[in-house]
Order: C-alpha cells, then structure tokens, then sequence
C-alpha cells in the first residue's frame, strides 16, 4: 500500500538535497511581518453579528430554568440560543462525549457555558446577557482531586448503571493500571531504592491569539465555519453530529492562526454556537473570546499528585520503576482518557528498565477542563521520574550524565511497554550537553546558590492511535500543477505557527526540483483539502511529509517518463533540480520544469497527484498497548544553569542547553525554533506560571498580567543544539520537535537547585516560598543532626 | 459617536466612532488594518503596539479620539514607508524577523516589530540587554524570544556592516551571513531560457 512506502532518508535526486537541511524563508512569513495575514479575528463578513456568552458563577448546580425573553427584546438582539437547542453531547474522543455546547442541565464549573446572545455589535451584546435571568441550584462542589477520588455524591457526570456497579465509588475520568515484568523481583534484585511524591500544580497555553470563530449559513444550506482550530478535521465531525447536518454540508476553515499549544484541540462552544445563531439569523456571526474566557475554556495540563518507586543496582542500572498518579482532570473528559495512559504509557524511554508498573487515575473536578498541553499527558511524571533519577545518581554516587548513559536503550529496540524504537540519537544529545555546559569541570564544583542540572525525556511523533478508529490515511495531499509552472499542495495539516505549510512547500520544492517560491500550500479548509487529522501528537511534519514525498514521487514518475519519451533516453538520466529539467549524461540538453509539465500534461492530461500516509501496525499487544505507540520517538537532554538567592528564594536560569534529536532537521532554523520555544515555555511552567484557583473554584488571575508568562527578560539563553539520527520511518529521516523539547526544563531546574544548594524540589511551581521552605527544612535537618538529642536549640546571637 | 480626523501612515482619514473606542478598535473595526492584534484587551500582552509620533504605544488602552493631531504608525504602514525612503521590499526590521523564523504563529509580531522599530530609531546599536529591555512589552509564546534578538541583532549588524553572530545550532554554516535564508522577497534565480512553447 503506497500509504506505507517508506521513502528513505536520502535525497530524492542524485546530487543531494538543495532545501532540506538548511534554513529557508517560511511561507508566510513576510505575509506575517507586514500584517497582511489573516487570522479568524480579522474576517469581516457583511451584515455580521457579535456573540458573546453567558457564563456559569457556580461551580456546580443544577439549571432549574432560564429565561431570555428580555433579552431577546433588547433592541439589536437578532438571535439567542440555550443548551436545550443542542442537547447532543460530543467530546473530541469518541468513547466519552460529555460536553454540550451550552449547558443542558448543570452547570461543572465557573465559567462554564450558559447562554449566548448574537447582536449588532459587542456592546449590545454583552447588554443582553445581563437580562437572561438562569435559576440555579447550587450543588456541593468537589475541587480536591483526593476528595472527588473517594467522593461517590454528588457526581459531576452521571455514570450509567453499569459504570458505577463496576468499579469506583468516587468521580472517576478513567483508570488505567498496567504492569510490565515481575516489579517486585526488580525491586528485590536493586540495592538501592529512592521513594517519593512529586506533584505538578497545573498550567495553561495562552496562546496570544484569543479563540476565535466565524460562521456563514448559505441560503442552499452549506455551512461555513472559520475557526482558530488546530484540528478542523474534529472540527467538521463535531458540528455534524450536534448540529445534526451531513459533515458534507459543513466547510470547516482554519485561518492563519495565533498559538495552539494544544489548547485549540479540543472542539469549543463558541463554533457551535456561532454555527447554531447564524442559522438562526441568518446572518454571518462572529464571536470572539476576551482573555478571561480562554483561561475558563483552558483544557491546560492537568495537576498530577505522583509517587514513584524507583530501583537500581550499585552500578546505576534501573531495575524497577512503580508509579501511582492521581489526575486532576477538571470538569470535563476532553483527551483525558489518552492523558492517563500517556501519564504511563510515555516513560519508557530512553532509558531501558526492566520491570514497570504504573496506576493512573484522573478524576472529574469542578475547575476548568484540563486538556493537552505541548508534551501532553508526560510531562508531569517526565518531572517526578528525571528528579528521583538524579536523587537516585546521589544516593549512588554517580555523576547523573553518567547514570543517564548507563540506562540508555539504545536504538532499534522495544521498550519494556512494547513499543518499537527505531532511530535513538540520545546518547549524542547527553554528550552535546555535557560539552556545551562544560559540565564536567562546572558540575558540583560552582559556588554555592549556582548549580547545573541535567534530565532527559522522549516523546512521540504522531500517534499510529487515530482519535475515531479508522482504516483510512491519517494524512493525505493533493497536488496541482499549472501549466505556468506554479505548484499547489493542497493539504488538511493544520498550520499552528510551527511551519507545517512551509515544510509541505520544502518537499515539494526538494522533490520537483522548484524554487520554493514556485510553492503554494493550500491547508485545512475541508472543502479544499483531503484530510489530515490535525496538529497533535507532534504528527504533521511526520505525517503530512510523508504524504507529500509519497505524492511528488508519483508526479514526479510522470514527469520524468514525459521528458524521458521525448528525448528519448533513459528515464534515468532526467534529473530536476533549480527550476530546470535536464539530461544528466549530456548536461546540455535541458528544459525548464515549466516546458517538462507541459510535456508531461500532453501525455497523460491534466497533472496531478496524491499521496497518504498511514502508520505501520504498532503497540503492544494489551489493551491500551497502541496508546503512546508511535512510528518514531523523538530525544531530548536538558542542561540548566540556575542561581539560587538563599535570601529571597527567587531561582533564576540562566543558560540553558537542548539537545534535541529529531531525526533530520528539514529547516534547522525552524526546528531551533520549536527547541526555543519549548524549553521556554518548560522553565515558565516551572519557575512562574501556575493555573491557580481559589477555594470557591474560581480563577485567581485570568489575565496575563496575573498568569505570569515570561517576558524577554524574564526568559534565559538559549542554546539549541540538533541532533540528527535520521529515523527510517520519517520524511528524510525527519522526527518531531515541537513537544519533545519541552519535557526536561522542568527536572533540569530541580536539579540544578540541588546542585545549587542542596534541596530537591519535589513539587511545583518552584516559587520563592517553596525554596525557601526547602531550605528551611534541610537547615532544621542538619540543626538536628548537630544538636546533642535533646538539647534545646540555642537562639540566635 | 464622533468623526475623528486621524492621520494613520501618512494618510489622513475621517472615521466616525463611538467616542469609547479605543484605537484599536478604531484601526481594526472602522478602517480594516487588522495586523495590529487583539491579545488582551486589557494592555497586558502587547499585540496591540503601534507608534504614536515614533513611540510604541498600547492601541488597546489608547482612545482614538485622543490620537487627533498625531501620527499614528501601524504594521501596515512599515513597508510602503521603506519603499517611499528609496528602499526594496519590507522594512529591514520586518524582513530579519522572517529571516531569522521570529515569525512562527506571528500574531504577537506586529506590536513586537514595531518596538524594535521604535527602538532601533532612538538607538541604531542596542546591546542585547537594551533589545530584551525594548520589547519586554510585548509577549511571545512561541519562539522563547531568542530568534526574536537574533533578528534585532541583525539589523543592527547589517546596518553596521558587520557579521551577525552565528546561532548556537549552525555554528559553523551561519544561515545569516548569506544565501539561504536571505532570498524570498528577491528576483527567482535566472533559469534556463525557455518560453513554454517549445513543448
């Protein structure tokens, strides 16, 4: 099946590749520096209305009524519309649709949706929703994850019968428990074993681009929605089922879009209610979210309360690893069912261990849903396992590069999970770190309050785990060509800012032997574009790469043949490269590409072609054992240099290395990008950010001045180093970039602090309190280690 | 609602506007120049930045009706104006940001380049604490702000006619120096002769 066809990871043409491997333009990136992009905000249709939305102040309660009649009396109100207009439930993953458009009968948390009103303008919108009068009765609300693991009434979602006879007493999401090789003779074959809890506090996206949507209803009943998605695919598939329209009826457009993060993964209340009042009103509707409601919409990375048992032998191998986590999934599912076993599932590299075991339970809250958030689901227990490593490394007395390079899986392996490991380029990325940090000579050896840190971490590149099971590709691409000599790649990979339109435009370019220039890229319009699943699970460049080599080498045959013919020669010796098509013996005889297309159209009509990919059969063979398998894994090493202020507590990177493996670089400058922007955002969710709530269940600071991201002053060097194993599954070898990344700032931190001044950080956000408590407690360690048993402490001076 | 007499990239333009809004709202709503950004609304993130007589200022927190009198730069404006001074292309400004990949999602760049702009027109060689100072207003999530100096520190080693300093993952192939990522706005490279017809 061609969907499967593995390309190779060389170039297409002899000469090696012009393109790839080196930095090029993205293509749009000038329409970006000038304004001239257009993201959903900026679509104006005639006559269009503005939504805004009424919002639940309870954290749970039942809706007893509402009533709208004033507001739909407010003059300049066209149309208003309440969850009992679209009582179908939907979730973006098939086996747990709980979330209704508008709430239908409860409401699970502050700020969960009610209402929405389409008026002339904003102003008189948000007038109208101060009229709508809703009747609440307001239920006991459970925030505590611990309190709603054992809490059976009430429950935020009403299990069937069946659910509740079966198993949990309490709120439970999903549970997953799945063990891996005897755990216990590990544990009895290790001679020495570090226990502890390790908690992550929880943190959202914010992209800078506000969600966002805009909907048109033509009078034939076709139904256009443009929306700053991630996933228009899911998208389409959502609005069919709760509309109840044919998806062929429904056009889903992805405009240029602000940041994702994976906080647009997840279909939102807004496209169906500005999908449901342009039907209503028949007018264009538009709604976008202010700020605070994006921090309510969130589906940011869940809290995770994490105990882990690791053991080794004297040497430093790993023997065992047992973990409990408990996840706090908010009030709704959304991915929450794959965020468990991801919370397992992903830490199985790269390092090798024998036996494993991990319990994984995330259960329903009345906060905001948590959802996928760049690195999903792993790095939480990447945190808690990369600290007990070096906790582990100490209790040892191994450098904790060493002990890392000791485990290493190596590659073209099988994990301990069963799944398959191809290219594995780790050990190159702990060298490239330890060299550039000068680890060896500054290790335990800088001055007091300064200290280097170091940790590891693997992540997926796509998932061969489709979100509906299917058969059918998970990437496709159509290609055009015009008799001018212009391409057009028509592909549904949705492009996020990571540049996946401009790597379709790379290979095309690299494979019909173009000036990139002569590249266009048409993406994520369902009309246009064959499908793609969407950008998660780090897929696109992996998935949609592979389709478009798969399609250019099949138009590309035709080519070749048409000038071959022609010329009559062997098809061998045509080669394309810069614009030209010419006879490799006889370098003379050559044709621009435009002349070979119109050659090539003479002979087999009109040109074009598709491609698809698919992945190979994967996973382990349990239940949930294809969840976390992926084609190729990518590899990431951190080293941080932090100072600790032993006065304040305040902890302040300053450099930080990554080198990240993924697999061949397409566009360096691109993949440096995503290497940047991950650890970013990694030392923020460590040192600054954190989602908080209060006791009441409301957000303590829903605006970016409260919820701290950094600035540029705030943010440390940044050093990325790439790593390229080149993958045999991956488009030229290429692996992803844009998660990996992210997964050891956050352990890299707690161990340059304990290299600093002594203290493991076990649970986030490292705030000055925290340090400073930690340091408190290790001082009261050694004041009663020092003081004779039972002498009281003499008061200071 | 009131007319406003505004002068916005060298034009001068009469929008009637609800006397509340702000420039922004104005810039985005009225007159259709959507590259200034909607982030917060609340003057927290910067997207909205445009140049008020050469200073940066937040478009979300400016009342229109205020900015009678002065001139108003927006994102809009930076290529037209590099055109009418003799130049090629974008800005210098805009074309390293693309150069360098400062531009992955982009929705935050149009405040960002216009305080680099704002800051290269005060002080053409900033040190990098200076850059990191000028566009601490402005908040990026996606490029971790290095790629983002980088192109600053272009600018100003161009403008100097010096070499810009390679990054840490192309120590020895600097993509700045020339070729690669250079082209993109230029001329295609010359190619074999041929009109199309000889097919």
């Amino acid at each position: 099946m061609a969907a499967r066809d593995i390309h190779g990871v060389g170039a297409p043409w002899k000469d090696g590749f012009r393109i790839i491997g080196s930095a090029h333009r993205k293509i749009d990136g000038l329409a970006k520096a000038t304004g001239q992009a257009v993201y959903a905000d900026d679509i104006v249709l005639p006559g269009m209305l503005h939504v805004k939305f009424l919002r639940s102040p309870h954290a749970h309660a039942k809706l007893r009524a509402i009533d709208t009649s004033k507001a739909e009396a407010l003059e300049g109100v066209l149309g208003v519309v309440v969850g009992s207009e679209m009582p179908i439930k939907y979730g973006v993953i098939p086996w747990t649709p709980d979330e209704n458009a508008l709430a239908v009968d409860k409401v699970r948390f502050i700020g969960d949706e009610v209402a929405a009103v389409a008026a002339v303008d904003e102003d008189t919108a948000n007038a109208a929703i101060r009229l709508i009068e809703v009747d609440y009765e307001p239920l006991q609300a459970l925030l505590d994850p611990n309190e709603a693991l054992v809490t059976p009434e009430p429950q935020i979602h009403e299990q069937d019968a069946a659910a509740r006879a079966k198993k949990h007493r309490g709120n439970v999401s999903k549970h997953v428990a799945l063990s891996f090789g005897d755990v216990e003779a590990g544990f009895a074959a290790a001679d020495a074993i570090v226990e502890g809890d390790y908690a992550f506090h929880g943190t959202t996206h914010t992209p800078i681009e506000p969600h966002c949507a805009v909907a048109q209803y033509s009078p034939d009943g076709v139904l256009t929605v443009w929306s700053s998605t991630q996933i228009t695919h899911y998208v389409q598939r959502a609005l069919a089922r709760v509309l109840e329209l044919p998806e062929s009826r429904i056009r889903v457009i992805q405009p240029c879009l602000g940041g994702a993060f994976g906080g647009k993964s997840d279909p939102f209340a807004l496209e169906f209610v500005v999908a449901k009042l342009a039907m209503k009103t028949g007018r264009p509707v538009k709604c976008l979210w202010t700020r605070e409601e994006v921090f309510y919409a969130h589906r940011g990375r869940h809290p995770m309360q994490m105990h882990y048992r690791t053991g080794a032998t004297k040497d430093g191998r790993v023997t065992a690893v047992d973990a409990k986590i408990l996840i706090d999934g908010g009030s709704y599912s959304s991915f929450g069912l794959v965020t468990t076993y991801y919370s397992g599932q992903l830490l199985t590299g790269p390092y090798d261990f024998p036996t494993y075991r991990f319990d994984s339970t995330r259960v329903f809250t009345n906060k905001p849903p948590c959802g996928p958030k760049r690195g999903h689901g792993s790095v939480q227990p990447r945190f808690a396992f990369e600290v007990q490593f070096d906790q582990l490394a100490t209790k040892l007395g191994i450098d904790p590069i060493e002990i890392r390079r000791k485990n290493f899986q190596g590659e073209s392996t099988q994990t301990v999970n069963g799944q398959r490991i191809t290219s594995n380029g780790f050990a190159t990325c702990l060298d490239e770190v330890e060299r550039a940090s000068r680890w060896k000579e500054r290790h335990g050896q800088l001055p007091y309050g300064r200290g280097l840190g170091v940790a590891g971490s693997m992540y997926i590149s796509g998932t061969n785990y489709p979100v509906y099971p299917n058969d059918l590709p998970q990437a496709g691409i159509q290609i055009k060509v015009d008799r001018s000599g212009l391409v057009t790649v028509f592909t549904g990979g949705n492009d996020i800012g990571q540049g996946s339109n401009s790597v379709a435009r790379y290979i095309v370019a690299e494979e019909l032997g173009l000036d990139p220039s002569d590249v266009r890229v048409v993406a994520a319009d369902t009309d246009l574009c064959p499908v793609d699943l969407g950008a998660y699970s780090s897929r696109v460049t992996f998935m949609v790469g592979n389709a478009t080599i798969d399609a250019c080498r099949k138009l590309r045959k035709q080519i070749v043949q048409a000038v071959a013919a022609d010329w009559k020669i062997e098809p061998e010796r045509v080669h394309m490269g810069l614009g030209e098509v010419f006879d490799r013996d006889e370098r003379s005889r050559c044709i621009s590409t435009r002349a070979a297309f119109h050659l090539a159209e003479a002979r087999f009509d009109t040109l074009g072609a598709t491609g698809a990919y698919n992945t190979p059969e994967l996973g382990g063979d349990y239940r949930g054992g294809t969840i976390g398998a992926s084609p190729a894994y990518s590899f990431t090493a951190h080293v941080v240099e932090a100072d600790v202020d032993v006065e304040t507590g305040r902890i302040t990177v300053q450099d930080c290395w990554i080198a990240h493996d993924c697999g061949r670089a397409l566009n360096p400058m691109l993949v440096a990008g995503q290497i940047e922007g991950s650890a970013y955002m990694g030392i923020a969710e460590a040192l600054m950010e954190n989602h908080e709530l209060n006791r009441f269940g409301l957000h303590a600071g829903p605006s970016l001045l409260d919820y701290r991201i950094p600035t540029s002053v705030d943010t440390p060097e940044l050093h990325a180093l790439i790593v390229e194993s080149l993958d045999p599954e991956g488009p030229y070898g290429a692996k992803e970039a844009g998660e990996g990344p992210l997964h050891p700032s956050i352990p890299a931190i707690a161990n340059a602090v304990f290299d600093a001044v002594g203290i493991w950080l076990t649970h986030l956000p490292f705030t000055p309190a925290n340090v400073l408590a930690a340091l408190a407690a290790k001082d009261a360690d050694i004041a009663a280690v020092r003081a004779p048993k039972g002498a009281a402490l003499s008061p200071r001076g | 609602m009131r007319l406003q007499r505004l002068q916005i990239n060298g034009d001068r333009i009469e929008v009637a506007a609800p006397s509340h809004w702000t420039l922004l709202e104005v810039l985005r709503y009225r007159l259709g120049l959507t590259g200034s950004k909607q982030g917060c609304d609340k003057g927290d993130c910067g997207a909205c930045t445009v140049l008020i007589d050469g200073k940066p200022v937040l478009a979300c927190l400016t009342l229109s009706a205020l900015c009678e009198e002065r001139e108003i730069t927006t994102i809009e404006g930076l290529l037209p104006a590099h055109l009418r001074s003799g130049g090629t292309g974008p800005d210098p400004v805009q074309d390293a940001f693309d150069r360098c990949g400062a531009l992955q999602c982009g929705f935050c760049q149009p405040g960002m380049m216009l305080s680099a702009r704002a800051l290269l027109n005060e002080n053409p060689a900033p040190s990098r604490a200076e850059i990191k100072d000028a566009l601490a207003g402005n908040l990026c999530r996606c490029t971790g702000y290095t790629q983002i100096v980088q192109a600053v520190e272009l600018v100003v080693a161009e403008a100097a006619g010096s070499e810009p300093e390679p990054p840490a993952w192309a120590p020895n192939a600097n993509p700045w120096k020339n070729g690669c990522a250079k082209n993109g706005h230029e001329e295609p490279p010359a190619r074999a002769t041929d009109n199309g017809e000889g097919a």
